[in-house]
Formats: structure tokens, C-alpha cells, sequence
């Protein structure tokens, strides 16, 4: 198999592209993808201050490794959540690469440690609220991300969500009827109110498969691991179940996910061509449902956020 | 499928991930069916000889090492 454009020995077929590339113009593919996604979906512009959340993981460092190539302003967030054996692990790989990679480009890495403020790791956590690992992990990563972004002043929050994982949870979405959730999924949400910031992924055109090889082709070294708390879970099922229809009939993941993207624009703009009023965006939502929370001040649709509720509920766990 | 587990043999030394593993697979064998044999889907897997990503074409010998990637990882 020979690169399509400059012939020589490839290192990776992409089928949905029809195409093959050679490590340097597999490289350049990655990086207009990303470049296509950033103007696209106007994410950030070169003066905006972006804080990327690592994770140690492939999707994550791929996406701090690509912003700083294409020149932009790219510090990262690694929330360690004390998981043995795993957070020690990841976190090796993100120090690693903030000393070898991002130093050389000034960027630099901030650390939030759970146990620290939270009292706790988060299978701790997780047994003292009655919850499951996943969903309490989400919840801290989102709040601490967030008010990261928005304490120190980050234009913008940046996340490695790749194809794969935006497909699988529109997948997860349909397949629940969970309407609501639909809205939110976008490439680029806005920093809809005073609190939120603005999140944004630009990996989406491209691959989990595709990421990987960028990874590994860039010496980039990621945990290969699974996240030991995700066994099971269902978006790994309808991962799966989408790399076995990618496999037979190429460019599956791309046409429902980009497709479900072009629907949405459309509804969107048809709406307000029409003599009803447009259906509210999710900003207008926003800004009609959500309100300070009341211990902490990020947004939230009840007295209390969801964070706020989540540690007292531990705290009240823990004196029993 | 052939798998052979002896490690006098001279095939070639495939690694697994999810859990770890080592196995030994006679070659010549080209990547899409090295990957069909061991049931693996191409879309979640990469297939790494040495330090550099194979095409599914590319024909693997008895001498090769070989990393079967999944691409699922991290969290």
C-alpha cells in the first residue's frame, strides 16, 4: 500500500478516506483535520488562551501535541483521581510529556488532585455517595475543569473527544431517545453563562483509530490501559459495535455523526426563517434555566449544584 | 486459527493488550489476516512491528515482533 499523495511506502490505510498515508502526510492529514475543526466551528482564534484536560491518555496528549505544533497557547489540566496503580500511572505520562514536549513551547501543566480537595479518592467517593465510579468521576471532572478555565481566566476549554466517542454517545443517545441530551452535543459549546466556559473538541473529525496512529507514529507515550473503572460500560459496547460496522461498510462513523451535525444546524436555520419562533438554542436554555449555585457559584439548574450536593453527601458519608 | 505456544519455535511474536499476552503465530501472514485469525476488528486495532504502524497488506515473517494495539484506551 503506497501514500496517496506522494507515493511512497504507507504506514496507515484510512478505508472512509480511501486514501493511505506515509508518516509525514498522515501527520499533515491529522493537523488540516484539526485545523478544519478549530475554524470550522470557529473554536478559538491564534490570541485565546486554551486550557486542554489530560488525562495521560492517547485522545488527550495528541490534542495538547497538535495544538502546540500548529502554534497556539495551550496550557493543560490533569485531574488525578487517585485510582491505584492507574492515576500513578497516567500521571507519569502527562508530567513526561509537559517536561519533554510542552516545555519547549512554554506551555505548562496544572494539577488538581482529588484526594486533596475532595478527601478522598474516587472509589472512595463513589461508595460513599452510592453512585457508580463513571458517573461521580464525570461530575468532578467537569466542575474542576470548569472552574479551572474559568478562575484562571482560559479563553476556552479544549477536550481529545474524538469520532469514535462522539458517535458512540450520539449512539447511546438515540438509542435512549434522550432528547435533551441532543442539544449539548456539539463540537463547540458556548460559554452560554456567566460561570460557564466556553468547551470545545477538535479532534472530532478525526478517528480514535486515527489518533492512535498519531500517537504512536509522533512517539507520543500514552497509557495503553483502560481505565480500570470503565470495564463494562456501555459506551465501550457501542464502540465496539460501530468499529464492526466501520470495518464492513467505511465511513459509517463520520456520515451518522457528521450527519446528525448537519441535521441539527438545519433544524436550527429553518427555524428561524419561519413565521413560528426558532426553537430556543441551548445558550437561550441556558440562560433561562440555569442560576449561581448557592455553597459555590458555578451554574446550576437547582439551589445546589450537582458537585456541591455530591461532597456533602460524601462528607455526611464519611462521619458516619 | 494457529496458535503455538512453545517458545523453542521460531514464529513470529505477536503481543496482545487487555490483558497483556504474548503468542507465537507461524508466518508469512499478511496484517488483515493476522488480525482475521485472532478474531480482531481492523477499525480497533494497530499493528505496530518493531517501533513502526504496518499496513494491513504488509506480509509479516517468523522473525518479526509484533504489537497488536487496541485502540480503545485511557479514560
Amino acid at each position: 500500500m503506497n501514500c496517496k499523495k506522494c507515493k511512497i511506502k504507507a504506514v496507515i490505510g484510512l478505508p472512509r478516506h480511501n486514501a493511505a498515508f506515509c508518516k509525514a502526510c498522515f501527520n499533515e492529514f491529522v493537523l488540516e483535520q484539526v485545523t478544519r475543526a478549530i475554524k470550522g466551528e470557529r473554536m478559538f482564534g491564534r490570541d485565546d488562551r486554551i486550557l486542554v484536560a489530560v488525562s495521560g491518555g492517547k485522545d488527550s496528549l495528541a490534542l495538547w501535541d497538535i495544538l502546540l505544533k500548529l502554534g497556539y497557547k495551550a496550557d493543560a489540566l490533569y485531574v488525578d483521581l487517585g485510582i491505584p496503580g492507574y492515576s500513578t500511572k497516567s500521571r507519569e505520562k502527562v508530567q513526561q510529556f509537559a517536561d519533554s514536549v510542552a516545555r519547549t513551547h512554554e506551555a505548562k501543566l496544572l494539577i488538581h488532585k482529588v484526594e486533596e480537595e475532595e478527601g478522598a479518592g474516587i472509589r472512595e467517593l463513589a461508595d460513599l455517595i452510592h453512585r457508580p465510579t463513571c458517573s461521580t468521576c464525570g461530575t468532578i471532572k467537569r466542575y474542576q475543569f470548569n472552574r479551572a478555565a474559568v478562575e484562571q481566566h482560559y479563553d476556552v476549554m479544549a477536550t481529545g473527544h474524538n469520532l469514535d466517542d462522539e458517535a458512540s454517545r450520539l449512539l447511546g443517545n438515540v438509542l435512549h431517545w434522550q432528547e435533551e441530551y441532543l442539544d449539548k452535543q456539539g463540537p463547540s459549546l458556548p460559554a452560554s453563562v456567566e460561570g460557564f466556559a466556553k468547551k470545545v473538541k477538535p479532534l472530532y473529525r478525526l478517528s480514535e483509530r486515527e489518533v492512535a496512529a498519531y500517537s504512536v507514529l509522533n512517539r507520543i507515550d500514552y497509557i495503553v490501559d483502560e481505565c480500570p473503572m470503565a470495564k463494562g460500560s456501555k459506551m465501550l459496547l457501542y464502540k465496539e459495535v460501530l468499529n464492526r460496522l466501520e470495518t464492513e461498510s467505511p465511513g459509517t462513523k463520520q456520515a451518522f455523526y457528521c450527519g446528525f451535525l448537519e441535521k441539527q444546524a438545519r433544524a436550527l436555520q429553518q427555524g428561524s426563517g419561519q413565521a413560528q419562533p426558532a426553537p430556543p438554542s441551548m445558550a437561550e436554555k441556558d440562560r433561562a434555566t440555569l442560576h449561581p449555585c448557592a455553597t459555590c457559584s458555578q451554574p446550576t439548574t437547582a439551589e445546589i449544584c450537582s458537585y456541591c450536593k455530591m461532597m456533602a453527601r460524601a462528607k455526611a458519608g464519611s462521619t458516619r | 486459527m494457529h496458535f503455538l505456544l512453545f517458545t523453542f519455535t521460531s514464529h513470529m511474536r505477536v503481543t496482545l493488550s487487555h490483558p497483556e499476552r504474548q503468542v507465537e503465530i507461524p508466518g508469512p501472514k499478511r496484517v488483515k489476516d493476522l488480525l482475521r485469525d485472532l478474531n480482531l476488528v481492523v477499525e480497533a486495532h494497530l499493528v505496530i512491528r518493531g517501533d513502526d504502524l504496518v499496513t494491513e497488506d504488509e506480509l509479516l515473517k517468523d522473525e518479526d515482533q509484533v504489537e497488536i494495539r487496541p485502540v480503545i484506551s485511557g479514560g
